[in-house]
Formats: structure tokens, C-alpha cells, sequence
């Protein structure tokens, strides 16, 4: 823990010292510290304030106008799920609970407990040709089904080292659908 | 004769062009007043609100605040097309607004208020989006209530372009956009510094001075308690604006009546006080400045500047004056002489302030200003909490009949009367430190080098050979170019006055509203007039003060009861609590932790390199689960920094050897 939390704030000090100092800068410093530390935590924020001497508040206002930043942890992995009028209209909604249900997230809660995943919904992703479009990382998945979601989960977790799921995970949500 | 190419046509008025940066501020020297919101003469132009919006021929719909004036152009202000737009754009404004006017301070002298009176808005068509949002009640100064905020800027760009603070700023975006302190703290939680200006700016009732009239007509409804008011200088030039007057017109005759038909019982002027400080701040002067030592000395009667200086400029607290401000060294003299003087127990005095300032309710509610378990100073009112008072009293102030300070504490000279000004406590301190330095009496008593309303004025004096170098600044970001250049050793000082409104205390927050630049001028020269009328000028010739001193204080002026009684110290304060950010953690094993401090000075002295060193030192000698690493945002030593923490022991000018050397001797006493 103890180096990756220290290699981390020397990379803070890096990506400042490689921008100058300069508060002109402070968009892609901003994203290169979120690449880094995943979201931007206020207390970094209130130092890159006082490094680029910016008064604090402007700092959390840049951070919080763009979508692209956040202030909350997210998970290692980020799905990214389309709800936009194609995808939902192919069923997006399914894919969410298959999601919610598998990760134990729900509406409110966006990232697991163990920082693993977090699971955001998005407007449009501009690819409805290929609904409903779920995007992990860095990858699109097209046509994408609840079953077919569960798996890529359960297959990010296999690297991951955790616990391979059981087979039953994957229809828990339609059971819950058929009870209520 | 108007030279035709420097001229342009509003609504078919042949109008010059002279100086002014925009349309907005052509028209207005015409006669012509374009609604806005977001726009002020002293703050950088923002082009938010809309609502400024002209026909430039050949253009279309321009904001005028942001539009450069050209020769022949031919500008219409309220066509059918922009009234139409300025009524959305207020109603707009509306559906996401409290609306709620009969409960809002800002009743009757709200810009919102009068904009939609004046334009005709009389229905909101679209549907209320308004949500209620809690109100930030955090601070003893202000109160933010987000409900009212009209998003207009000015109280974000009024805080960080005057006062170089920025504790506003916009976050969200679009629909979900709000002007909020830094992480949405608490203002009280950040570096705000109670000055006050973002409500003197903000066109409604979303910033507003914190209001403590009902606790102090409790007090004056206690037959048991004794009322003892003070009442500032800038306040006598500008409450009668409340009933109608001219600002600037002197009223200290009514504003006595009326305090007294109120029901305080003592009424004094904090002027005694500030002559007070004259004397012990230009005897502290002299002293620095025989043995040159801690120049240039910085004035100390402005809470706002104190606060300031505390939070960010920490090298320069050994400069400042150690005086209390008037205001604070009148309770603490109050509480001391009066229950004797009046035969009361010191415990039934209430010592009320009457000040222009929102600051002032910060300053008197700091704990070194308490006493045997009482505040020197109870409450804190604005002019326009007076002027309230008054009004729920039912007294009618222009029908009243002047009357007089109570004695001693009524008695002042002209000196304590132009502190309310901006420059008015260096000519003050003047007044007494020539007649020191020279040894004679001086005939006449103004110097007017040092008035004005330039933001950084300089004066030299040349008194026999010593030379007294003076700044007059007002405005905390002015403050801290000045601090600047004098780190850069590009300017030297002796003495230097730090007034955070504009043109001083007469443009202080708590003043009535109109708070413009011809309003704060007229307030100052009604400050000027006052001392003129008054027959003494020095603060060295209140023959009631002495008096004072030579009773009741052992020691005189500048001597130990006077330490005790009027001087104080300063602290470093943490600019935002509750941050300290873990930068290198060794979980349960740590056996020593280090804490560096990357605050504002410590930043400036390199503590980021240090910190890296440190980082770097304990990963390459493998120390890594042992030694956990903070940065921490203020160690509150900051004319020491950088400061790091080792294990218990407090490194001050801390350099990479030292922390090495330290940290091997703790870890060595750890595995001991």
C-alpha cells in the first residue's frame, strides 16, 4: 500500500512540475491526476490549488463542471451502459439490473465496495447501430445481453484474482423479476 | 464642439465617446440606465446575466457590458425584441428562485425586486424548478443562502480580483450550477475573512451580513443589564441614508438620540478609542522604528486584514501592530472602568458596537478577547442593524433632537474621527509620530498626501534627517502585492495601512446599500468635514484620555497595563480545516509518522521538494512500512517553515538532512 500511495503523490508532484506550474494548465493536470488516483480527492485538490497558487474554490469549479472528472472513488473497471432512446428501446434496462444485481449496486450505489467496478449510465454514446452498447474501460461491446454483461464481469473479476461466480448469478435477476 | 468621430447614436441621441470600456458605461454617462446584474464598475466584466442586451445596427443583440463602443454606432436599448427577452430572462430567473420577498433582508433594496417591478414582469411562465437548499448560517459575519442566488458572479469575482481571497466560485454546470465555498464547505470552514464584500456586491439577498438584532434588544429588555454602546465613526456619515439623507451628511447627534431612546444607557464614541490607538500604535512605531526593527509595521484595526494575514501571509505576523483595534480596545477599557465609574458589577455591562463592518462580529467572538468568563465586546451591530432597531422602535430619526456622547469615552479628537477612512489612521499616527520625532508642536494637523482613493498610495516624509516611508493600501489583494514586493526587496516601508473595503471602513459591508464609489467618497469627506469641526485634531491633545492613562493605567502609554489591556498576538491559521493528505501510509506497522506541511508559506519555502526527498529517501532505504508520510495543509508556524513533524519532535526551517537525521533517531528509540 505504502509505495503505491507514495509513488502516487510523487506522481502528483510530476505531472506539476511537468505542466510548469501553470495554472493555465490545470485541465490536464486535473486529468492526469484523475488517471492516476481514479477520481480527484479534495485533498489533492487543495493541494494542485495551492501549488498553481488558484484559490481553492476555483479548482473544485473546474473539477465539477466537467463530466469527465469526479470526486468520488471509482472503481478499477468503469462500465459505461447507454441508455439513450435506442439502446433503452432494445432493452438496456435489464442489462442495468443484471449489473446492479450481480455487483450488489443499485441506483444510488455506483462502485463496489471492494473498488473493483463502478457502473455508470450514460445519455448516448453515439453508436445506436450497435444497441444496446455497454463500454468497459476502454472497449465497446455492441448488442449487448444481461447474460453477456454478467460475463465480462465475471471475467474481469477472474483476472483480477477474485472468486469465479457461480453459474446461478447470472439468472438471480430474473428470478427477482418473476417474484415481484 | 463634439467631434463627430468620436461619437455614436443611443436610441437617436448623438452620444460622445469618452473613456468608458463599454456601451453599458456610455449609455450610462448619457442618462441612460441598461438594466444588468452582473455588471460593476470595479470587477472584471462577466457578460452573465443578459440582461444588458442592446440592438447595435448591423450587429443584432449585443451584451452592451461587453461590447466595445465604435464612432457612428447605432445602438437601440429597449426595442420590442430585448424587452421581450429582458422579461424572459428575468422570469427565468424567478422560477428558480425563492421569491419568498417578505421574509428576505434584502426587501425593498433588492435588485431583482426592482428589475421586475421596473420591467413589468407580473406572471413566471415556466414551471418552478426551485428546489430549497440549506442555508449556511456557519459564519458569525454572513449568511449565504443559496436559495437566493441569482448565479450572477459578483460575489466570486469581488472576493478573488479585490480581495485575493476566492472563496467563491461556481461548480456544476448548467441547471445544476451554484456559487458555493470550495467542496461546498461551510463559509465559516474556509478561508473567508468576514469582510463582507461579496454582500455588498450581490444584487439580492443571497449574501447577506449576519443579523444579531433580536439577541442585542433581549439584553437591552433586561432590567438587570446596563447598556453601553459605541458607535464608529463611519457609521455617523451613512445611517441617516437609511431615512433618506445625503450620504456623507454627519448625524452623530441623532444616532445618539436615537441609541438612547432605544434604551442603551451609556453612549460613547469608539472614537475615544481610536485615539487610544493612535497613541499606542505610533508609540510602538517610534520604537520600531528607532531600533529599525520589524518594519514595515502593518496596522492592525481591520479584522478582515487581520484574518487575512494570518491565513496567508504568516512571514509578515512578527510586522504587524500589536494594537487591538479600537473597537476591541474600547470594551476591554469599558469593562475594566466602568462598574466602578457606574457602580455596576462587570458582569451586567453589555457592551454593544455599532461599526460598519462585518468583520467586526468575527473579531469580537475571538476567544483572546475574553475576560474573567466575558467578552470585551458582546455584540456586534451594523449601521443597518441600527438603523433597524430604530425602525422597530418606531422612532422617527429625522424629527429627533440632537444629543451628546456620554463622558469620558465621548470625548475624541479629529484623529479618531478619519480612522473611518481609507488612509485616515496613517495621517492619525502622523499627527502624534511628527510631533515625537521632531519635538515640537505642529501648527497645522492635515496631511493630505496620504488621502485619496488610489488602491496603493506612497508617501515620504523627511522629518530632520529620518525619513518615514508610508503605503496606504485598501483592497486584501492590493495588501498582498504590496507584501510581494516587499519580500522581493523591491519596495521598502516604514509604516503601512491595510484597510480591506474600498476607500476603508466608509465602505464597509454592514453600511446601507447603495455602497458605490461616489457614495464612499461622499462618506469619507463627511469623515474630513467632522474632524475640521472638531477643535482638537491630535490624539495626543485628549486631555481626557491622558487623564486616563495617568489614573488607571500603570505604566502610560505603551506601558504594562496598556500591554495587557490593548495589545494582543496573532496566530497562524489553517486556511481549510480538516485536510491532511496521506501520502505515504505503512498501515498498522507504522512505528513514526511525518508530517510535512505543504501550506501557502511552507509552499513558498520549497516544503513540495522536501516532501519529495522524504517520499524518496524512505522508498530507496526500504522504510516504507515503517514511516508513514501526511502533508498537512498548516502546522500554524508559518514564519518558521517549512515545518515537518517527525514522530513528535517539530522541525522548523526544516531541511532533507535534518528529517533523515531525526527520523533514523526516533525509528532508533521505535525498535528500542
Amino acid at each position: 500500500m505504502s509505495e503505491t500511495a507514495s509513488r502516487k503523490f510523487s506522481r502528483v508532484l510530476d505531472i506539476l512540475e511537468k505542466n510548469s506550474n501553470d495554472p493555465a494548465r490545470l485541465i490536464p493536470i486535473l486529468q492526469q491526476v484523475q488517471d492516476d488516483y481514479r477520481y480527484l480527492p479534495e485533498e489533492v485538490l487543495t493541494f494542485i490549488a495551492t501549488s498553481l497558487d488558484l484559490p481553492p474554490a476555483h479548482v473544485y469549479g473546474v473539477a465539477t463542471f466537467y463530466a469527465h472528472f469526479t470526486l468520488v472513488p471509482k472503481g478499477k473497471h468503469i462500465l459505461k451502459l447507454c441508455d439513450g432512446t435506442a439502446c433503452h428501446v432494445r432493452g438496456s434496462e435489464h442489462i442495468l439490473s443484471a449489473l446492479h444485481s450481480r455487483l450488489k449496486l443499485s441506483a444510488a450505489k455506483h462502485t463496489t465496495d471492494d473498488m473493483l467496478f463502478t457502473v455508470e449510465c450514460v445519455s448516448c454514446l453515439g453508436a445506436c447501430g450497435l444497441a444496446p452498447v455497454l463500454v468497459v474501460d476502454d472497449r465497446v461491446y455492441s448488442k449487448v445481453t444481461p447474460e453477456a454483461a454478467v460475463e465480462i464481469v465475471d471475467k474481469i473479476v477472474a483476472e483480477e484474482g477474485g472468486v469465479p461466480p457461480k453459474a446461478a448469478s447470472i439468472s438471480t435477476p430474473k428470478k427477482e423479476d418473476a417474484i415481484v | 464642439m463634439i467631434d463627430a468621430s468620436k461619437t455614436l447614436s443611443i436610441n437617436n441621441m448623438i452620444v460622445p465617446i469618452g473613456e468608458e470600456r463599454n456601451l453599458l458605461e456610455v449609455a450610462r454617462r448619457a442618462g441612460i440606465d441598461i438594466p444588468t446584474f452582473c455588471y460593476h464598475s470595479e470587477l472584471s466584466i462577466y457578460g452573465a446575466c443578459r440582461l444588458c442586451l442592446v440592438d447595435v445596427e448591423g450587429r443584432g443583440i449585443v451584451a452592451a457590458c461587453s461590447t466595445v463602443p465604435e464612432p457612428g454606432m447605432i445602438v437601440k436599448t429597449h426595442t420590442e425584441e430585448i424587452r421581450k427577452m429582458r422579461k424572459v430572462a428575468i422570469e427565468l430567473i424567478l422560477a428558480n428562485h425563492d421569491q419568498n420577498c417578505t421574509l428576505c433582508a434584502r426587501n425593498t433594496n433588492c435588485r431583482l425586486q426592482t428589475l421586475a417591478r421596473q420591467l413589468g414582469v407580473d406572471t413566471v411562465r415556466f414551471k418552478r424548478t426551485f428546489e430549497r437548499r440549506p442555508v449556511d448560517r456557519s459564519s458569525l459575519s454572513l449568511v449565504r443562502d443559496p436559495n437566493k442566488c441569482i448565479l450572477c458572479g459578483d460575489c466570486v469575482r469581488a472576493c478573488d480580483e479585490i480581495q485575493g481571497v476566492g472563496v467563491l466560485g461556481f461548480a456544476g454546470r448548467g441547471a445544476k450550477s451554484s456559487v458555493v465555498p470550495a467542496f461546498g464547505k461551510n463559509i465559516a470552514d474556509v478561508e473567508c475573512v468576514n469582510c463582507g464584500l461579496c454582500a455588498t456586491v450581490c444584487p439580492v439577498g443571497a449574501l447577506v451580513p449576519r443579523d444579531d438584532v433580536d439577541d442585542v434588544w433581549k439584553e437591552v429588555n433586561d432590567p438587570r443589564k446596563t447598556l453601553v454602546v459605541q458607535i464608529a465613526p463611519a457609521v455617523r456619515v451613512a445611517l441617516s441614508e437609511m431615512f433618506g439623507g445625503q450620504s456623507g451628511t454627519i448625524e452623530v447627534g441623532r444616532i445618539i438620540a436615537a441609541a438612547k431612546a432605544i434604551g442603551f444607557d451609556q453612549v460613547y464614541d469608539t472614537s475615544f478609542a481610536a485615539d487610544m490607538t493612535v497613541v499606542e500604535e505610533a508609540t510602538e512605531f517610534i520604537e520600531r522604528k528607532k531600533k529599525g526593527e520589524r518594519l514595515p509595521q502593518f496596522t492592525s484595526c481591520c479584522p478582515a486584514w487581520i484574518k487575512y494575514a494570518e491565513q496567508f501571509l504568516g512571514d509578515f505576523l512578527p510586522n504587524l501592530s500589536s494594537c487591538r483595534s479600537p473597537q476591541q480596545m474600547f470594551g476591554s477599557i469599558a469593562k475594566k472602568l466602568l462598574p466602578e465609574k457606574l457602580g455596576i458589577k462587570r458582569e451586567d455591562i453589555v457592551v454593544v458596537a455599532v461599526m460598519p463592518c462585518t468583520a467586526k462580529k468575527f473579531e469580537c467572538k475571538q476567544s483572546k478577547f475574553r475576560r474573567d468568563g466575558q467578552w470585551d465586546v458582546d455584540y456586534v451591530l451594523t449601521t443597518q442593524e441600527l438603523a433597524r432597531m430604530i425602525e422597530e422602535a418606531g422612532i422617527r430619526f429625522n424629527e429627533l433632537q440632537p444629543q451628546s456622547f456620554d463622558m469620558p469615552f465621548g470625548f475624541k479628537t479629529g484623529a479618531g474621527i478619519i480612522f473611518g477612512a481609507s488612509g485616515g489612521v496613517t495621517e492619525a499616527v502622523l499627527r502624534y509620530a511628527v510631533e515625537q520625532l521632531k519635538g515640537v508642536k505642529l501648527d497645522s494637523f492635515e496631511f493630505h498626501e496620504v488621502r485619496g482613493d488610489e488602491n496603493i498610495r506612497e508617501a515620504d516624509f523627511n522629518l530632520d534627517g529620518i525619513v518615514l516611508r508610508l503605503c496606504v493600501v485598501h483592497g486584501l489583494a492590493n495588501a498582498r502585492k504590496v507584501a510581494d514586493m516587499i519580500r522581493k526587496g523591491e519596495k521598502q516601508y516604514d509604516l503601512i495601512e491595510v484597510m480591506a473595503c474600498p476607500m476603508g471602513c466608509v465602505g464597509g459591508a454592514g453600511q446601507p446599500v447603495a455602497n458605490d464609489w461616489e457614495v464612499r467618497r461622499n462618506r469619507a469627506e463627511g469623515l474630513y468635514k467632522a474632524d475640521k469641526m472638531l477643535q482638537l485634531h491630535k490624539a495626543q491633545d485628549n486631555h481626557l484620555l491622558m487623564e486616563m492613562y495617568d489614573k488607571h493605567l500603570k505604566g502610560g502609554v505603551g506601558g504594562h497595563d496598556a500591554h495587557e489591556l490593548l495589545h494582543t498576538s496573532y496566530q497562524n491559521r489553517k486556511r481549510i480545516h480538516g485536510l491532511t493528505m496521506s501520502v505515504s501510509d505503512a498501515g498498522n506497522e507504522a512505528g513514526l509518522h511525518i508530517s510535512v506541511c505543504v501550506g501557502t508559506s511552507c509552499f513558498v519555502r520549497g516544503s513540495q521538494a522536501l516532501l519529495k526527498q522524504i517520499v524518496d529517501y524512505i522508498t530507496d532505504n526500504g522504510l516504507s512500512h515503517v514511516v508513514s508520510v501526511d502533508a498537512t495543509f498548516c502546522t500554524e508556524n508559518c514564519d518558521r517553515g517549512p515545518t515537518v513533524c517527525v514522530g513528535d519532535k517539530l522541525i522548523f526551517k526544516a531541511t532533507i538532512d535534518e528529517v533523515t537525521k531525526t527520523m533514523n533517531e526516533q525509528l532508533a528509540g521505535v525498535r528500542i
